[in-house]
């Protein structure tokens, strides 16, 4: 008889991709060094976390375009507003928690307010890392969402991250990006139709019994789910919202109404207060569309530390408890669907 | 050669008092427009900037966003006012604005805003935002080898703000030989006496410990001001520069210079044309 192996507390540099998932290492910091070569106005910049989120590969390619700002995030972005004021195109990184909890009043007045094309790349965005609520950017969206002029991308793989920088090159203005960094999953190569675009959500698959609407890595969760609920006869639709805001309202009402019996679960890596979930619930209460409605998101709460698998579970955005949510408002038998 | 007392310094300086002069009168009647602003502070601070305006910074009335200007940002927001006398004075802004300053729709709100008015750089008020932005500036104007400089007014209540020292000591680390700094010294900021509220004294020294040239001068006397704004910009040194100028809130105004010392100086409204006469009798203008 042997002890169960223990799960070790997933570190900063955990990746979140399951094992046998294929996955592209440093999909950011490979795209921006190709992004930047055609783009001489593009600048990296970081408050001590060049190889946490993956600008390290850019600081290799570009030494003389990589600004090493300290620890210092306020800084931080006050010197990209100035880089962005003198022409450039700086891509500023740090982590979500520091981004949003430390140094909004500086996104908000030095960069969003005057539209300046500062690009915030923020790693361990929700529950991705299993150092405890100082690492945890459980609320990022919801205190971002209320900020005027800023655009919030959080893309679910490494597809999604290489096309979303070339995006944000073409993109005039300031975007916060929800990084996922070191070996990311390439989960999106599966939809050869799918192409990032900023304000877009975007079909990943039909089904007629449920439809899931995600961001990010629950995006990912989705369609493991999907692919689960369909061998039991349930097909379960998946729209991958990678920009919560601006909302793609009429994409999302378009899909809600195709199957307006569908129930309709928001699965987002974030806070169920104040980020995609709600978002898409004011949307469809303000155009008058009544659906089962359900949110699959992490609780209102500082959240704990552990192994990342562990915690998935414990906060329900694991694959495995995704599907046990879907199961209770979604069967093959039309007639046990539940009155909620 | 030196210079006598009818020399080009003299005459340097006799110009700069009729500027600094004018600047106090364009902030004195936008005060009265609203019956209320910042004049304490723009008459404090009107001699540093008739020196940074018409001395010192490369720029085009015609064009604010001339690429090869300098670029003056104001990171107190609530010194928008003697900004706006400071650009009204250089030809940016024209004068007639004074009529509407803080009205609906003027392009002279009472807080800087970029989006607002022609030559306001940045969007102040919050305070702590200017020297690191300016620093970023510093950053891409070297990255285009432009030989434009950053000057930032800020003031010593802000440097209360930690995010100031953050830019501080990033300047000092980049080298930013292209970058000035320059603190209103006026010991007032919104509760009390700048030393009372948090004491930064000594500030030079502080400032110097970061690796900053650092220079000290009465911000009311121009021929200091000129020399330190001389020094700081021949200066062969790859070091940021500070120009630390110790005001006196009401400087021009007999009556305000004695007044109890507020953030927010009070002035009633029969006392509006005493200030500008006052102003003008100072000047020697009838």
């Amino acid at each position: 008889m042997s002890a169960k192996k223990k799960l070790k507390t997933s570190a900063m540099i955990a990746s979140i991709a399951d094992e046998g998932t294929p996955t592209t290492s440093a999909p950011f910091g490979h795209a921006l060094v190709k992004a930047a070569e055609k783009n001489p106005k593009i600048v990296g910049m970081t408050a001590d976390l060049g190889k946490y989120t993956d600008l390290h590969i850019f600081a290799q390619a570009y030494p003389d375009r990589y600004y090493q700002m300290g620890m210092a995030e306020q800084l931080l972005m006050m010197a990209g507003a100035g880089m962005a004021r003198e022409g450039f195109i700086p891509f500023v990184t740090t982590y979500s928690v520091f981004a949003s909890r430390r140094a909004y009043d500086f996104i908000c007045l030095a960069i969003a307010e005057e539209k300046l094309n500062v690009k915030i790349i923020s790693a361990l965005p929700g529950l991705t890392t299993g150092y405890g609520p100082s690492h945890q950017a459980t609320e990022d969206v919801a205190i971002f969402r209320g900020m005027p002029n800023l655009t919030i991308i959080d893309p679910c793989d490494a597809v999604d991250i290489e096309q979303s920088v070339q995006a944000m090159v073409d993109f005039d203005g300031p975007v916060y990006l929800r990084l996922l960094r070191g070996k990311v999953p390439r989960v999106l190569d599966r939809f050869p139709d799918y192409r990032f675009e900023i304000g877009k959500a975007k079909r990943l698959i039909d089904g007629k019994d449920a439809l899931i609407i995600s961001s990010g890595l629950m995006t990912t969760r989705a369609i493991e789910a999907s692919d689960q609920m369909k061998e039991n006869g349930v097909e379960v639709g998946v729209m991958h919202c990678a920009t919560i805001k601006p909302l793609d309202n009429e994409a999302i009402l378009e899909e809600v109404r195709r199957h307006p019996d569908r129930p309709v679960f928001v699965a987002e890596n974030h806070s169920v207060v104040g980020g995609l979930g709600e978002s898409i619930a004011s949307l469809l209460m303000r155009e008058g569309v009544s659906v089962t409605f359900r949110q699959i998101g992490l609780p209102d709460e500082f959240l704990g530390a552990g192994a990342l698998p562990t915690l998935h579970d414990l906060y329900g955005i694991s694959t495995k408890e995704v599907v046990k949510t879907l199961e209770q408002y979604v069967s093959s038998d039309e007639d046990i669907m539940p009155t909620i | 050669m030196s210079q006598t007392a009818i020399g080009p310094k003299a005459s340097a300086v006799e110009a700069l008092r009729q500027r600094a002069y004018k600047i106090r009168r364009h902030a004195l009647r936008m005060g009265e427009v609203q019956g209320q602003g910042y004049v304490g502070q723009a008459l404090g601070v009107a001699d540093v900037l008739a020196v940074s305006y018409f001395h010192a910074l490369k720029l085009d009335p015609k064009d604010p966003e001339w690429e090869e200007r300098d670029r003056f940002l104001l990171s107190i927001g609530h010194y928008a006012i003697a900004l706006y006398a400071a650009l009204i004075e250089a030809g940016v802004i024209a004068e007639e604005e004074i009529e509407d300053y803080g009205s609906d729709d003027s392009i002279l709100p009472m807080s800087g805003m970029a989006d607002y008015t022609p030559g306001m750089e940045i969007t102040g008020g919050s305070l702590g935002h200017g020297l690191g932005i300016g620093v970023g500036m510093a950053l891409g104007l070297k990255r285009k080898e432009s030989a434009s400089r950053i000057f930032n007014l800020l003031s010593d209540g802000e440097l209360n703000e930690g995010s100031t020292w953050e830019a501080v000591a990033s300047a000092a680390h980049w080298k930013l030989d292209n970058l000035i700094a320059i603190v209103d010294v006026n010991d007032q900021q919104a509760d009390d006496k700048s030393s009372t509220v948090l004491n930064y004294e000594p500030i030079a020294d502080k400032w110097t410990a970061f690796g900053w040239e650092t220079y000290r001068v009465n911000g009311n006397d121009l021929e200091a001001l000129i020399d330190a704004f001389d020094n700081a910009m021949e200066s062969r040194s790859d070091k940021p520069r500070v120009i630390i100028c110790d005001t006196l809130m009401g400087r021009g105004v007999p009556f305000l210079e004695t007044r109890d010392k507020t953030h927010f100086i009070r002035v009633d409204e029969d006392e509006w044309s005493v200030a500008l006469k006052q102003l003008d009798e100072v000047y020697g203008v009838q």
